[in-house]
Order: structure tokens, then C-alpha cells, then sequence
């Protein structure tokens, strides 16, 4: 078997492979790195981190579903101080690369956890922008081209690394959101987040989630998040961390051909703790497979 | 480095309605085992993509075997059910943080003569109890054992051979006491330096209030649906009094748990 090229290059920064966590299923790396080398992967991107900590919403907070699951944690996190003194430590000890998640409320929220990062040793922010903005009545940052053009340009300007904002493709086109990004000045997109469901328990005649709604991920998802991959792959020129029920390797290739230069596996940890290397794996036998030397080579070739 | 391990299931009988036994070749795993902690087990079943966990209720260290008893709650726990002896399992574990075993007063010196054991009392409920079994394995002194059911009891006589004082109750009255733990405690009323409790949440909230009441030290061991069952995805929740603080916050019953101290639980409603 011939050793592929596996490098890849996300807004100036190298990654070794283009394989990184899904924020919010993974931690920190803390509990996998028990069950997963964490050298091995291009990155870890870490859950939400906020201002402050928050403590979540009620439990329960998952119910499984037909090849996915919900969930409504509702970004339980330490606050940026914790994730500090605690979290970047950690993953330092490893020959890999930190994206830090961002959580808010508000542009603010957002832009002082940014500024906090600024000295920080990490190398990539990811914007999640899928929390409600309190300022506008709850509405969700990343539904309005408008909004998500705002935010990304008020925290480019505390960045000192590349900013990448994560997309939630709960709208009715993501191009128009994925350009608004572009514009604010976004390094990057990653998308997609978690899909709105609901879930009902018809034996007790209430919803399973606590939160009533939760985010639906895993393979059920996977041909959704293909789509819009595809679709701003072609209407940007900017990197893209591929995301949405990523399982195997040849998942991984799916989103790579449609566009992505990452991929991020999330769900699938759950299902198997090793799931990252095994897509890792995945990704090195389709590419010998085929005898590419490089997985540019098969990049966006859709 | 941690891994998924493929067993081979050794039986996987029916003991009560939907109540199933299900025994585990299991070498790597026993070692390790604390009672009332649990193993994750994966359906492997395309659209029934995460893992069960499921309490450990026995192990044998010598033959490398892992007892679970579970009950058939869903689509997950229905395929668990009718997996076949010699198949493979895929399973995690052990896992979470088991009971916590104090040491008996015999280990002072001088009571060496004559040891002073603690008298444990273990209340359990339903799907509660086959934990308890283990736990009862590892506790020296006097353990009483109160164990309720909604009817067709599980397990009575394993607790009896391992030397425990076992009391029942049902609330169809089919089998011991009519009416549920509670009501044995009434009627009981145990004397105890331990308690050590499992179950249904309202019953854990009840033994709660009493064992206070009676001032006795108590373990708790709570349930909540989970995902990746090692303390990564947050979902399992409980919300757990923070040390020397007025406020709480939400901790990890896959991984800081199942087992909390009474006074650390905030029970809700």
C-alpha cells in the first residue's frame, strides 16, 4: 500500500489529514483519548465554549431516531476561563490542531470569548452561529443573511486566528448564508449543524426531548449536508469542513468529491469510539483504491 | 488503549416477562468491574445507532463471565433480546462510577477479636436491582435487602445465596408484601449505617426523604437516557448540588455517576 498525500490546507493553516471531531461530540478529546490516538487526527474541534459557563437545558436531552438521533444539550459549557486553564493544555500535549468552537447570545458574547483567544495557543476559531441572538427577539444568528454578515465581521475584527463560521442549514438557502459569511469576512464555512426535530412519546402523549425540540444528526442526515456542501463549494471560494452523518471513510470521500477540503466526524463517535480513525482509514484505502497520490485529487471533482 | 470488545454471548434466556439474563464470555472486562457500574451495548442494527447501557449485575472473575439482566424497554433492548448463544456482542466497559465500598470497622486493630461489620441496607426497584446483586457479593456484615416490583420478581433467590436477608414487595400482591418499598420500610422499619438504592426515580426520591430523615449515609445510583456513555456529549444530565455552594450544576451520570451521594442529588418536582 503506498503512503497518499493526506495534508490538506484550511484558511493557511496545514492539517496532517483532513479528519477532525465534530464540535459538541467530543469534548475536549478528554474521555476519546482513552479509545483514539488523538495524533493521528488532522484536528480536534472543541464542544461550544461561551463568556460563561452555562449549565444546558433539562434532561432528557437525546432520543435516538431512525439512523439519527436528537439531541438538546443545549451547550453546556465552563466558560472560557475553564476551557483555558483546563482543555488547551490538554490538547497541546498533542501533535494535532485545536479549532475552538464559539458559543453566544450575543455579538458580544461572542467577541469577548474571541479576544480571550487572541493569546491563546490555538489554531482555528469555529463561529458557531446557531444560537438564538437574545438582542433580536431569539432569532436564530445564523437564519438571516443580514445577521450572520454582522457577526462574522465584529468578531473577525478580535481574531488573531483564521475564523471559520458554522453554518446552520436550517434556512431556505444556504448559498445566500454561506456568501453572507464570505462577505463578513469568514476564512471558512464548516456545515452543516444539527437539522430542527421533534420527537414524540405517544405512550405518554408528550415530546422525549425536555427542550420539547432538539437537533437532529447522524446518517439520516448525510445526503442534506452533501447537498449544501456541494452547492457553497460552488458558490465560494472559501475552505469547507464537511459535517452531517459522516460514518465511514467512503462518507468522507462523498463530502470531499462535493467540495470539502475537511470532514468532521460527530454522531458516529457515539456508535463507535474509534469512528475517527476508522474514517481516517477509510479515506487512505479508497484513495490507494483508486491510486491517487493526494486527496486534492478528488476534491470537488463533482 | 480502551476499545470496543467483541464477546460471545454464553446464554440469553427469559427469566421474568420481558425481564431477560443475558451471560457474557468476558475475560477482559471482569477485572475491572465495581458493582453498579455498566457496560454499553451496541444493537449493531443499522437505524438503532447507539449504544444500551446496561448495569452490570454479576461477574466471576475466575471464569472471565458477565451477568446482565435487563428488561425489553424498546426497539434497542427487543434486538439485545433476541440475540443467540455463540453470537458475537459488541459491548464497552465497564463503566461510570460504581458503589462505594467503606471499609468495615474489622480492619481496626482493635477489633480484630471481635470485628464490628456495618449493617447495609439495599433498596431497589424493577430494573434496579439486578446491580444490587454484585454489590451484595462485595459488602461484608449484614446486608437486608428490600426489593420491589410492579409484579413477577427477578432475582429474590440470588440475593438469598449470597447470605443477604431479603424482603419483597409487589403492588399486585402476587409475591410478598402488597405495595411497593416504602411500605416495607414501614413496616420494617430498618436500622442501618448504609444505604445503597436503585429504581424508579420517584422511588429513589422517597427512600431519599426517609434515609435522611433516619440520618443514614445513602447511595444513590440514577438513570438517564445517554449517547456515548464515556462523558463526552453531555446528553445524560442530572442536576447534582455543587460542593460548599448554594447553586447546582449539571453532571454526567454515564461518567461522574450512576452513583452520587443522597445529599448531592437535587431531585426535581
Amino acid at each position: 500500500m503506498s503512503k497518499v498525500d493526506l495534508r490538506v490546507n484550511i484558511a493557511g493553516v496545514e492539517l496532517k489529514n483532513p479528519v477532525m471531531t465534530a464540535s459538541g461530540t467530543f469534548g475536549s478529546g478528554i474521555e476519546y483519548s482513552e479509545y483514539v490516538d488523538l495524533n493521528r487526527l488532522g484536528a480536534v474541534v472543541t464542544k461550544g465554549v461561551a463568556n460563561i459557563p452555562w449549565k444546558g437545558n433539562a434532561s432528557p436531552r437525546v432520543a435516538e431516531t431512525y439512523g439519527g438521533m436528537l439531541n438538546s444539550v443545549g451547550l453546556q459549557n465552563p466558560g472560557i476561563e475553564e476551557f483555558i486553564k483546563k482543555d488547551i493544555p490538554f490538547l497541546r500535549q498533542y501533535d494535532t490542531k485545536i479549532i475552538v468552537n464559539i458559543a453566544g447570545r450575543t455579538v458580544e458574547d461572542y467577541c469577548s470569548v474571541v479576544e480571550r483567544l487572541a493569546s491563546e495557543d490555538i489554531d482555528l476559531l469555529e463561529l458557531n452561529i446557531s444560537c438564538p441572538n437574545v438582542k433580536e427577539g431569539g432569532v436564530c444568528f445564523g437564519t438571516v443573511p443580514s445577521m450572520v454578515e454582522h457577526v462574522t465581521k465584529e468578531v473577525k475584527k478580535f481574531a488573531k486566528q483564521p475564523l471559520i463560521v458554522k453554518l446552520t442549514p436550517n434556512v431556505t438557502d444556504i448559498v445566500e448564508i454561506a456568501k453572507a459569511a464570505e462577505a463578513g469576512g469568514a476564512d471558512g464555512i464548516s456545515l452543516i449543524n444539527t437539522l430542527l426535530g421533534m420527537v414524540i412519546d405517544i405512550h405518554k402523549r408528550k415530546p422525549v426531548l425536555a427542550n420539547v425540540v432538539g437537533g437532529l444528526s447522524g446518517p439520516a442526515i448525510k445526503p442534506v449536508a452533501v447537498r449544501m456542501v456541494h452547492q457553497v463549494a460552488k458558490a465560494t471560494k472559501l475552505p469547507i469542513i464537511g459535517m452531517g452523518g459522516i460514518m465511514t471513510g467512503e462518507d468522507a470521500i462523498e463530502f470531499i468529491q462535493a467540495g470539502a477540503t475537511g470532514v468532521a466526524v460527530g454522531t458516529a463517535n457515539f456508535i463507535n469510539p474509534r469512528a475517527t480513525l476508522d474514517v481516517l482509514e477509510g479515506i487512505e484505502n479508497y484513495l490507494n483504491q483508486y491510486g491517487e497520490e493526494k486527496i486534492g485529487d478528488v476534491r470537488g471533482i463533482i | 488503549m480502551k476499545k470496543k470488545h467483541i464477546v460471545e454471548i454464553l446464554l440469553n434466556e427469559e427469566i421474568a416477562p420481558n425481564n431477560y439474563r443475558m451471560v457474557l464470555s468476558a475475560k477482559e472486562i471482569v477485572e475491572e468491574v465495581v458493582a453498579g457500574q455498566f457496560v454499553n451495548v451496541y444493537c449493531n442494527k443499522g437505524e438503532l445507532l447507539l449504544p444500551r447501557p446496561i448495569s452490570i449485575c454479576e461477574v466471576n472473575r475466575e471464569s472471565g463471565e458477565l451477568t446482565l439482566v435487563y428488561a425489553v424497554v424498546g426497539k434497542g433492548t427487543k434486538v439485545i433480546s433476541e440475540m443467540k448463544v455463540g453470537e458475537d456482542l459488541q459491548i464497552i466497559g465497564p463503566l461510570g462510577r460504581g458503589f462505594m465500598i467503606l471499609e468495615d470497622e474489622e480492619d481496626e486493630e482493635e477489633n480484630q477479636e471481635n470485628p464490628v461489620y456495618l449493617e447495609h441496607l439495599i433498596i431497589a426497584g424493577g430494573i434496579g436491582v439486578p446491580p444490587m446483586v454484585e454489590l451484595v457479593k462485595n459488602l461484608k456484615g449484614n446486608v437486608t435487602v428490600l426489593l420491589g416490583f410492579r409484579c413477577n420478581p427477578i432475582l429474590e433467590d440470588i440475593f438469598k445465596k449470597y447470605g443477604a436477608t431479603v424482603h419483597v414487595a409487589t403492588e399486585d400482591g402476587s409475591v410478598g408484601l402488597k405495595g411497593n418499598v416504602m411500605d416495607l420500610i414501614n413496616q420494617l422499619k430498618p436500622k442501618a449505617d448504609m444505604v445503597y438504592s436503585c429504581g424508579p426515580k420517584p422511588m429513589l426520591k422517597a427512600v431519599a426523604q426517609w434515609s435522611k430523615k433516619e440520618n443514614i449515609a445513602t447511595q444513590i445510583s440514577l438513570e438517564e437516557r445517554m449517547a456515548c456513555g464515556i462523558g463526552a456529549c453531555l446528553v445524560c444530565t442530572c442536576k447534582i448540588q455543587k460542593e460548599e455552594e448554594t447553586d447546582w450544576e449539571n453532571r454526567r451520570v454515564c461518567k461522574d455517576g450512576p452513583v452520587f451521594w443522597r445529599d448531592e442529588v437535587i431531585w426535581d418536582e
